[in-house]
């Protein structure tokens, strides 16, 4: 197994993987708090958009919605902490099937029903409003008003309560992107990952092949809802506070999106990429205006539109294929 | 060559929106044979291909395979069942290398996907194609796009394979280069095929059966030399000319 996931990678690639490892398990000690908060954001929005990535730039099914997974999730683990007093790591089980059960809806109706395309990516928009909706008006969980978990104690880390200081999350959420990593190039480099790629490209020829369309995409959106839930229970425990309004909100869903689509649909170290130039970029972007003197709040905004802007125009596959290319790191990394 | 039919389409229709594009076609393939579907632009040959390949369901009618009935199956069962087709219109998995692509067929019967890349690698040889494996499919020039839709259907292992059309925009050289291809393959590994073809040099060289579709209906059925010469099929073809 683990010959398959290294075949046909240069051995460059495996070493500048490694060293940007080491980079990461080493910046806490370098960077202050506010860097790590920092770092935290861009992993958590480099392992979602690899969540993401598997749906749309795997098997070619553009999601929309995906705030639908993150907000479920996060609700179903701080509900049952709060209600119930069950801890994450037994909660995110529970999330992950809530989450895993919704895509699974949403595929059953629109794959069954040869919904395609931009209708596919409007019925996901749809399912996470009127799940917003839903939940204003879900009282167990304080609807609108807001759901709020005990705020965490920094000076204590209790790794199982998921209850700490912000290194500890970054230590966690940094195991969790890689291992998403290495999952997503198992999965892209078996028979799974070749039939999602059919399925992406042509999917009449795919099935004439044999492959069972249906199944195939069901699974990815399975696995990417599933993925993206553990986010969520991350989300819900690092920031303490759930609103509808914001959790499920589309703003959310394109956020998510922006990484993958800069760095790259469908490679796997794309998304990643997209998460450091995007939410790095932008701080640093604002650290030296608020340096220069100018405070501009839109600022980030304004960066995300022009980076969005010159990657369609210039590099419509993001930045990493090309990027990869000039370092000669193989074609499916 | 037993005399065996393999496929047995018997009475096939199929209408869109009032259009009758097949009527009543009929016509068998014997295990180990080669037979031709020819007929004019708009004959119905696609359509009933595409309803022994799964696409669509016939109206009536009944499509049997290796004495099963196949007909309303997917096209993915239908492969399942032994037949491998290609498409008339080439639809390569374009940012895939050619040897991906027909990696994609091959999975049908390996298990692993080192087994069916070695697998994949030898049908690529087979064709001719070996030293293309590393390019994208969608660099590769129409004839090659050609060959590596048969490579890919041919690496899911068929019974029958259906081609629609794969000699066309083919030069007489490349053309002749594909009979020997198919001849090969149904001397050496009794594969059985069905193919959909305008170019009669290739129809000629390789059929021993031929059936001429005209508005959906099978007006001639037999060996070739016969069949040429057959007046309602010379009327069929020269008429349609005589009208422009």
């Amino acid at each position: 197994m683990i010959a398959r996931l290294i075949e046909g990678v240069p051995r460059r690639a495996l070493i500048l993987l490694g060293l940007l490892l080491v980079a990461l398990l080493a910046a806490p000690l370098l960077v202050g708090d506010y860097g790590l908060s920092v770092l935290i954001l861009v992993l958590y929005f480099a392992y979602t958009g690899q969540a993401w990535n598997v749906m749309m730039g795997f098997a070619g099914q553009l999601s929309l919605g995906h705030s639908l997974y993150v907000g479920l999730a996060a609700y179903t683990a701080a509900a049952l902490y709060v209600h119930f007093g069950i801890g994450p790591w037994l909660g995110v089980w529970i999330a992950i099937v809530i989450s895993m059960a919704a895509g699974l809806v949403i595929g059953f109706l629109a794959f069954r029903f040869g919904i395609g395309g931009v209708y596919f990516a409007l019925l996901t928009i749809a399912f996470a409003e009127f799940t917003r909706v839903g939940f204003d008006h879900f009282t167990w969980v304080n609807g609108s008003g807001g759901f709020f978990l005990p705020v965490a104690q920094y000076s204590v880390n209790d790794a199982l309560n998921l209850r700490g200081s912000p290194t500890m999350f970054y230590y966690i959420l940094l195991a969790i992107t890689a291992l998403a990593f290495v999952f997503c190039r198992w999965l892209l480099t078996g028979r799974i990952g070749y039939y999602w790629l059919a399925i992406r490209e042509e999917p009449e020829a795919a099935q004439t092949l044999g492959i069972n369309v249906f199944r195939y995409k069901m699974i990815a959106v399975a696995i990417s809802a599933g993925m993206t839930a553990l986010s969520g229970v991350f989300f819900a425990f690092y920031y303490n506070n759930l609103f509808p309004e914001q959790i499920f909100s589309m703003n959310r869903s394109i956020e998510l999106i922006l990484g993958p689509i800069i760095g790259g649909v469908g490679s796997l170290f794309g998304p990643i990429l997209g998460a450091f130039v995007l939410t790095a970029l932008a701080e640093v972007l604002n650290d030296v205006m608020v340096a220069l003197g100018y405070e501009l709040p839109g600022i980030k905004l304004v960066f995300y539109g022009l980076c969005l802007l010159a990657v369609v125009m210039y590099l419509p596959n993001g930045i990493w294929p090309p990027l990869r290319k000039w370092l000669g790191l193989g074609e499916r990394l | 060559m037993s005399t065996a039919p393999l496929l047995t389409v018997a009475g096939i229709s199929k209408s869109f929106r009032g259009l009758r594009a097949v009527d009543q076609a009929s016509l068998t393939v014997p295990q180990g044979g080669i037979v031709s579907l020819i007929g004019p632009n708009g004959a119905g040959k696609t359509t009933c291909f595409n309803m022994i390949a799964g696409v669509f369901r016939p109206d009536e009618g009944s499509i049997s395979f290796a004495g099963k009935n196949i007909g309303g199956l997917r096209p993915d069962q239908i492969c399942h069942a032994g037949i491998g087709r290609t498409f008339q219109i080439v639809k390569p998995f374009k940012d895939l290398t050619a040897l991906e692509n027909v990696i994609v067929g091959a999975l049908r019967t390996e298990r692993s996907t080192r087994a069916a890349k070695k697998k994949a690698e030898g049908v690529l040889d087979q064709l001719g194609m070996l030293d293309k494996r590393d390019q994208p499919a969608g660099q590769l020039t129409l004839p090659e796009r050609k060959r590596l839709e048969v490579a890919r259907a041919l690496a899911t292992d068929p019974k029958l394979l259906l081609l629609d059309e794969v000699m066309a925009g083919l030069r007489p050289t490349e053309t002749d280069q594909m009979v020997t291809v198919f001849r090969e393959l149904n001397r050496k590994q009794g594969l059985t095929i069905l193919l959909i073809e305008h170019v009669m040099r290739a129809v000629m060289a390789l059929s021993q059966h031929v059936v001429v579709l005209h508005h959906g209906q099978v007006i001639a059925d037999g060996a070739p030399e016969q069949v040429v010469r057959d007046p309602s099929v010379l009327e069929c073809y020269l008429g349609e000319e005589a009208d422009i």
